[in-house]
């Protein structure tokens, strides 16, 4: 029989899903490893439901023959390993009537929130289909459909097992491959889904699999970092946890403070004594370290601190993502404090942005706070590796026994050498209090004022080069965005390109200082302004209105949390906002 | 310029910097002070191999009073910040200067996982039972019935022992010294930098504007009349039953001090890329 001609897609997104120990990530994971060995590309978001262990989870993942930037509107598969509370990923999980639904009869049927959206539903029992294979585990059934359906080949599925499951011996490795098979064989029965359409790039091998928290660890450390004090938080937990054994290997460290009072304290001293040194934490963390950010910008000592910002206020939705730590991330300091704060604007820019926070953080002497969030922390996906962008500095620092040293010298750039403990006769005391050039305790107007516009200048002065945002396509409407919603909002001004409306895009890879020149170049003859980030509030437009001077008219679309920003809602946004 | 073999010895005297004090006339931070330049110099330490690390208080304004690196942080995350630089800086000689509301109220948690963790460390503590910097209120050593306009009639609060709080917690040097003897502080402090591990110095530093009566710790200090153990259970119950005036060194352990191999691993960033390669 010959089967209808396929239809094609540029992009395929299944999610799987399934009650604690149903094994939902470990399948997703392996998916995504198969989709990679196949030479595609992909990610996968995790979401989990509120239990610490063994609450339903849910493997959100999008395969496409390009890099793959953020999920899409829809899902063309959703398969439930079982449906135990599976109803309350709904809102996360959109289907509609040309989705194809896998579940497990035997267990319960589909939940009546997925049902009525018109799915076409193929039950699969995979309890007992993995019974009579001894030995396998549904969630490699899972896996095989899943392949299946987005059209991977089968030698694929089983090069992956063949090197993931080498430990678990033989007979466990044959009989989940046969499982694998068993799913696959099963998903040439169900209605197609569409193929991926485009060619495959070429170079595949050289691609890395990694989450954006390992991402910004290894930025970090590419940037120069070898110290690091943390406290535990979600979901910034993973970037400490591949920091801690990478660390020694390279002549670093790694400590656990007692909280996130002692472990900003701890790298400002270890900064303080030369070493480049980074934290990372999330919105609780951040609002405990800010006396101690204002610290680190008063004595001008370089530290890098990772915030991967997660619902909030207060403990908030803590496992989900949401830009809401704009407005403590650039204003949250007592005092008048420049800071530098950056945001990487996808997963493998985790890498490259946090390089580049650590660069800027020692080339100025100033406190960087990286702005990330669960939505690229905790994603893992398949990317061409980042370019190491080169930039690792030197600390500026006087010489040996350097006569009449001034740590706080009032200097053409704002930055002074920095003597660091160990050099005779540059000893001075690193303080909080305003000081003079010495360095000296002093509160006199006129040293105050020096010494403020001191630090004010060397950030403001710096020379950030075309880093500062990332800046595509024209027309006179523009998207201003920053971090997770980039790679949405670069989507949807596709979409609208392919309907004929033209649109920039002005991602911010620097959110402070603001560049206020270089906007007004990015945003020449633009005559609507989007700003489109996740937060209740609109932080960053509030942001952006005070600093700069957006040309035309702006408008912001923002929602909060923990709903992922989608291409489709700002397509939406720019179609109706480019009709009237 | 001479040669180096005929190098002549540090004195106390290179310690002390040309920046001068803002404390009161007759505080007892300034003997602390001449403690600190002496036990560097009976040490023949460098300046430069040196930092003083403090945080906010009358006592903690000591740093920028040597010739040392000095570290004037946020009030009460001395510990943190000294901690921070030592574990990355292994080589240098690491001192803390801290006062009683800075070091055992605001600072209280980093106090107990100092101890625990046992960092070369020396913690110098100047406590004069107030806070002198805010012009004189209770802090965790202040008597339950010290009348303050913040504490009318005294907090009726017990008092806090931070040395059997530092054996509890694991510190492996415990010394009592009294500033008006600055050369037998000296010796506690030299001794407690030469001690491996995180060394505990409490000073009873008196504070001559919002406790005056301090001035009669003169009479009441004397030298501990037994020499020091290194049995935690045993000092910790000889020093809970002392009446707080025994001078000296109170326990010694044998701890390991913690410190990660800094330094040690030769690998580059870019040998880390392969657990991402596909
Ligand atoms: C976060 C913070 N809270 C409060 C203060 C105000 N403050 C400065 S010093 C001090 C107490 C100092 O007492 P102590 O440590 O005993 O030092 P002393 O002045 O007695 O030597 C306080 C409460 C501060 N600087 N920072
Ligand atoms: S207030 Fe007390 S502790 Fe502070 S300087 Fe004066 S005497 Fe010393
Ligand atoms: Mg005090």
């Amino acid at each position: 029989m010959s089967k209808p001609k396929e239809k094609t897609k540029e992009s395929i997104s299944i999610a799987i899903t399934g009650s604690g120990g149903a094994g939902v990530m470990t399948a997703g994971t392996l998916l995504l490893e198969v989709a990679a060995q196949a030479g595609w590309y992909g990610l996968m978001v995790r979401s989990s439901g509120p239990q610490i262990r063994g609450g339903e989870a849910a493997a959100l993942m999008r395969f496409s023959k390009s890099p793959v930037e953020c999920l899409d509107d829809r899902f063309d598969v959703l398969i439930g390993i079982d449906w135990q509370n599976i109803h309350r990923f709904a809102d996360e999980i959109p289907l509609d009537a040309t989705s194809v639904m896998i579940g497990d009869p035997d267990q319960s049927e589909p939940p009546e929130v997925f049902v009525k959206r018109g799915a076409h539903y193929a039950p699969l029992p995979f309890k007992q289909m993995a019974k009579s294979l001894p030995g396998s585990w549904p969630n490699m059934i899972a896996l095989g459909v899943a392949a299946g359906l987005a059209g991977l080949p089968v030698d694929s599925i089983k090069a992956v097992l063949q090197k993931s499951l080498k430990k678990g011996g033989g007979e466990k490795m044959a009989a989940n491959i046969a499982a694998a098979e068993a799913g696959y064989a099963f998903a040439e029965g169900v209605p197609s889904v569409p193929r991926l359409s485009g060619k495959l790039a070429a170079g595949k091998e050289a691609r890395w699999l990694i989450t954006g928290n390992q991402a910004a660890g290894y930025g970090a450390v590419r940037g120069g970092v070898r110290f690091c004090a943390a406290y535990p938080i979600t979901p910034a937990t993973e970037v400490l946890e591949w920091l801690a054994p990478a660390l020694p290997k390279i002549g670093g460290a790694l400590v656990q403070a007692e909280d996130e009072l002692a472990s900003i304290n701890m790298i400002v001293g270890s900064s303080y004594g030369g070493v480049p040194s980074v934290t990372a934490t999330a919105g609780p963390g951040l609002s405990l370290m800010t006396e101690a950010i204002g610290l680190a910008v008063a004595a001008e000592v370089p530290i890098v601190v990772i915030d991967v910002m997660r619902g909030g206020p207060s403990t908030g939705i803590p496992a989900k993502s949401e830009q809401s730590d704009v407005n403590i991330a650039v204003n949250g300091l007592h005092g008048d404090a420049p800071r530098i704060v950056v945001a990487p604007n996808s997963i493998a820019d985790c890498v490259s942005a946090t390089q580049w926070a650590v660069y800027l953080a020692e080339a100025m002497q100033s406190p960087a706070i990286v702005l990330s969030d669960q939505y690229f922390g905790q994603t893992r996906a398949v990317v061409d590796p980042p370019a190491d962008i080169g930039l690792v500095t030197e600390r500026l620092k006087p010489a040996a026994g350097e006569n009449g040293y001034l740590r706080y010298a009032i200097t053409k750039s704002g930055i002074s050498p920095m003597a660091i403990p160990g050099n005779p006769g540059t000893a001075y005391t690193a303080d909080g209090l305003e000081h003079n050039e010495r360095g000296l305790p002093s509160s006199q107007s006129g040293d105050h004022i020096k010494q403020l516009d001191k630090r004010a200048k060397k950030l403001d002065q710096f020379d950030y080069g075309a880093r500062w945002a990332d800046i595509e396509g024209e027309g006179d409407l523009a998207v201003v965005t920053f971090g997770s919603c980039t790679g949405a909002a670069r989507e949807a001004l596709a979409r609208a390109a392919a309907d004929g409306i033209k649109g920039r895009l002005v991602s911010l890879r620097l959110l402070a200082p603001s560049r206020p020149a270089q906007m007004a170049k990015a945003l020449a003859g633009a005559k609507r302004v989007l700003v489109v980030e996740q937060n209740h509030t609109g932080q960053l437009y509030r942001y952006l209105r005070a600093e700069y001077d957006l040309p035309g008219t702006t408008r912001s679309f923002r929602h909060p949390g923990p709903l992922p920003m989608r291409p489709d809602e700002i397509h939406q946004q720019i179609t109706e906002w480019s009709r009237s | 310029m001479s040669s180096p073999a005929a190098a002549a010895p540090i004195t106390a005297q290179a310690f002390k910097s040309d920046y001068k004090p803002i404390w009161c006339p007759g505080c007892g931070d300034y003997s602390v002070l001449s403690s600190f330049t002496k036990a560097f110099a009976k040490l023949q330490l460098l300046p430069q191999d040196v930092a003083v690390v403090s945080g906010i208080g009358c006592s903690s304004r000591i740093p920028a009073y040597t010739t040392c690196y000095g570290f004037h942080g946020v009030h009460g995350r001395s510990l943190a910040a000294a901690a921070g630089l030592k574990l990355a800086r292994p080589d240098l000689t690491v001192v803390v200067a801290s006062g009683d509301g800075d070091g055992y109220s605001i600072g209280g948690n980093h106090f107990l996982h100092a101890c625990r963790r046992n960092v070369d460390l020396t913690y110098v503590v100047m406590d004069n039972h107030v806070y002198g910097m805010t012009k004189g209120q209770p802090s965790p050593t202040t008597e339950p019935d010290w009348d303050s306009k913040l504490s009318p009639g005294g907090t009726g609060l017990r008092t806090f022992n931070p040395l059997v709080i530092a054996l509890a917690a694991g510190a492996n040097f415990v010394a009592r010294a009294f500033a008006g003897d600055p050369n037998g502080t000296a010796d506690l402090i030299a001794e407690a930098i030469s001690t491996p591990g995180f060394s505990f110095v409490e000073i009873l530093s008196p504070c001559i504007t919002f406790r005056p009566e301090q001035r009669e710790w003169k009479q009441m200090v004397r030298p501990a009349a037994v020499t020091y153990t290194n049995d935690a259970a045993r000092a910790a119950r000889r020093i809970m039953t002392d009446d707080g005036m025994n001078i000296g060194v109170l326990y010694k352990g044998e701890r390991k001090p913690y410190q990660p191999p800094i330094g040690k691993g030769k690998k580059n960033p870019s040998d880390l890329e392969t657990e991402f390669a596909l």
